[in-house]
């Protein structure tokens, strides 16, 4: 498999990832071993020089519950207005407009979420999932592993956001909009970094380079 | 394209969804709501926390399958419950109910006292407990994907919670920094399957996620085991036993997070009521050790 050039210098590029709750030590792990510079985020004042959050998944109550009592919830708003955020499953709720539940949300993508669409965890589940925006990081994307757990929907995307991937029955499983990504499964439990180099081409478009 | 249900990886996967959170025991509904709302990852659903199971003495089975359906459908996060060691058929019933994670947990009166149970045969993950490197690697070896270090339930002590974990870090870190051709001697002495010894030497870390159990009663013992190395924590009778529940269990929650900031610790330990009275763990019997149920 052949890879692209890495676009511009990864190492000078500062991620965040939300260390509220979840896997934020998986994903932590996939950025330094891309050779990014990684940094847990758990307080409002550890934002601002960042390039790019991730929120990882977890248990979307505890982060969110964790979020509004530590103040993060405005600052990542607007964080997110003009930056890349990525959410991974608990971190796609967040991101969400609406999950059919009164819950704290980001409320930044135009989607609405089913929780635990699938059921519980005995209906976790992996499978292949073509991704075909992942193009930018290999000419012919091979499938992605798609690795879902107690795992969410993405029921419906408005307005600026788009699908970017889907389930063979059509239901959509990932989704975009400007430099916001949102996936019901997750890419930092699967051995493969194809999404995080991904995530950090939006952040490239986002910064303008 | 093929989809594969209930994957070692999906098991493990939901552990690792765990981290950084605090698991609560509750005896009902109202309980489990108030979890819940204190910020819970998950609950353990049971019909007594295990302070009662210690006072009340007896026979200490699964709950009745009504009390834990209950459970699963008044909160949103997962929910999961303990069969006793050994009782697969337990287990079974559990997996019918389709509870998130079972714990074979020596709180519960053993039902085998030689065979754990084969946990690669259910689709339901499960969690064990282990008081050293040896007995981790023998439950991850029989299936388990999720480890909780044994520490004394029902005494709200934490001595033993801290000396397992740190057995258990301790002997990652020798085996480790031991030459290779020690690997075999030291599989054999502690008891663990060679391949699993291995695993956990190249990976530093134990092969799926571990939390501690067992006599945590306030946010400094939560951060103080999450400092020395674990997960994330459960939290038994330290909760529902003590003054306020819902703002002892919060502060916990919290405590689990910031761990590593004293200030903030400081400002969430304030106030919170009344801590389980407790009990010294040197003060019990030798038959009221549960931690020392499982082999």
């Amino acid at each position: 498999m052949k890879e692209s050039r890495p676009p511009f210098d990864l190492g000078r590029l500062k991620v965040g990832v939300l260390a509220l709750q979840g896997s934020f030590q998986e994903h932590l792990a996939v950025l330094t071993g891309i050779g990014v510079q990684a940094v847990e985020v758990r307080l409002p004042d550890q934002i601002h020089d960042l390039d790019g959050i991730i929120i990882p998944g977890g248990e979307s109550t505890t982060i969110g519950k964790l979020a509004v009592d530590f103040d993060l919830l405005e600052p990542l708003r607007n964080f997110g207005k003009k930056k890349a955020i990525w959410g991974t499953c608990a971190g796609a709720i967040f991101l969400s407009k609406d999950a059919h539940r009164n819950q704290p949300l980001l409320e930044l993508m135009d989607i609405t979420v089913d929780r635990n669409a699938f059921g519980r965890q005995i209906a976790s589940f992996e499978t292949e999932l073509d991704i075909p925006a992942l193009e930018v990081i290999n000419s012919t994307p091979a499938p992605f592993p798609g690795i879902f757990i107690r795992a969410p929907l993405i029921t419906a995307v408005e307005g600026e956001a788009e699908a970017l991937a889907k389930l063979p029955d059509g239901r959509i499983v990932a989704a975009r909009q400007g430099y916001l990504l949102a996936t019901a499964f997750h890419p930092e439990l699967s051995g493969d970094d194809r999404v995080h180099r991904y995530f950090l081409h939006l952040i490239q478009e986002s910064s303008g380079r | 394209m093929d989809s594969q249900v209930s994957t070692f990886t999906t098991k493990k996967g939901l552990a690792q969804m765990l981290k950084g959170g605090v698991i609560m025991d509750v005896v009902t509904a109202d309980h489990a709501k108030i979890a819940e709302e204190a910020g819970a990852v998950a609950v353990m659903a049971l019909e007594r926390v295990p302070a009662d199971i210690r006072a009340d003495g007896g026979v200490a089975r699964m709950s009745a399958p009504e009390l834990i359906t209950e459970i699963m459908n008044s909160v949103s996060i997962p929910v999961m419950a303990k069969v006793r060691i050994g009782h697969f058929v337990e287990a079974q019933i559990l997996e019918a109910l389709e509870v998130d994670y079972i714990d074979e947990s020596e709180v519960l009166t053993p039902a085998d006292e030689a065979y754990h149970i084969n946990k690669h045969q259910f689709k339901t993950p499960f969690v064990c407990g282990c008081r050293n490197l040896g007995e981790a690697l023998r439950r991850i070896g029989e299936g388990a994907a999720m480890i909780r270090t044994k520490g004394e339930a029902g005494t709200g002590d934490v001595i033993e919670a801290v000396r397992h974990a740190r057995t258990v870090f301790g002997e990652i870190k020798q085996l480790c920094n031991m030459p290779e051709e020690e690997l075999m001697t030291f599989a054999k002495n502690i008891g663990a399957p060679f391949e699993l010894v291995k695993e956990t030497r190249e990976l530093g870390q134990l092969p799926v996620v571990n939390f501690a159990a067992g006599g945590i009663a306030t946010p400094a013992d939560a951060a103080l085991m999450m400092q020395l190395g674990v997960d994330g924590v459960f939290v038994g009778s330290g909760i529902f036993k003590a003054g306020n529940p819902a703002k002892r269990g919060e502060a916990i929650v919290k405590a689990v997070t910031h761990y590593n900031n004293p200030e903030i610790l400081a400002e969430i330990s304030r106030n919170l009521g009344e801590a389980m009275v407790g009990r010294n763990v040197s003060e019990l019997e030798d038959n009221e050790h549960l931690a020392d149920r499982g082999w």
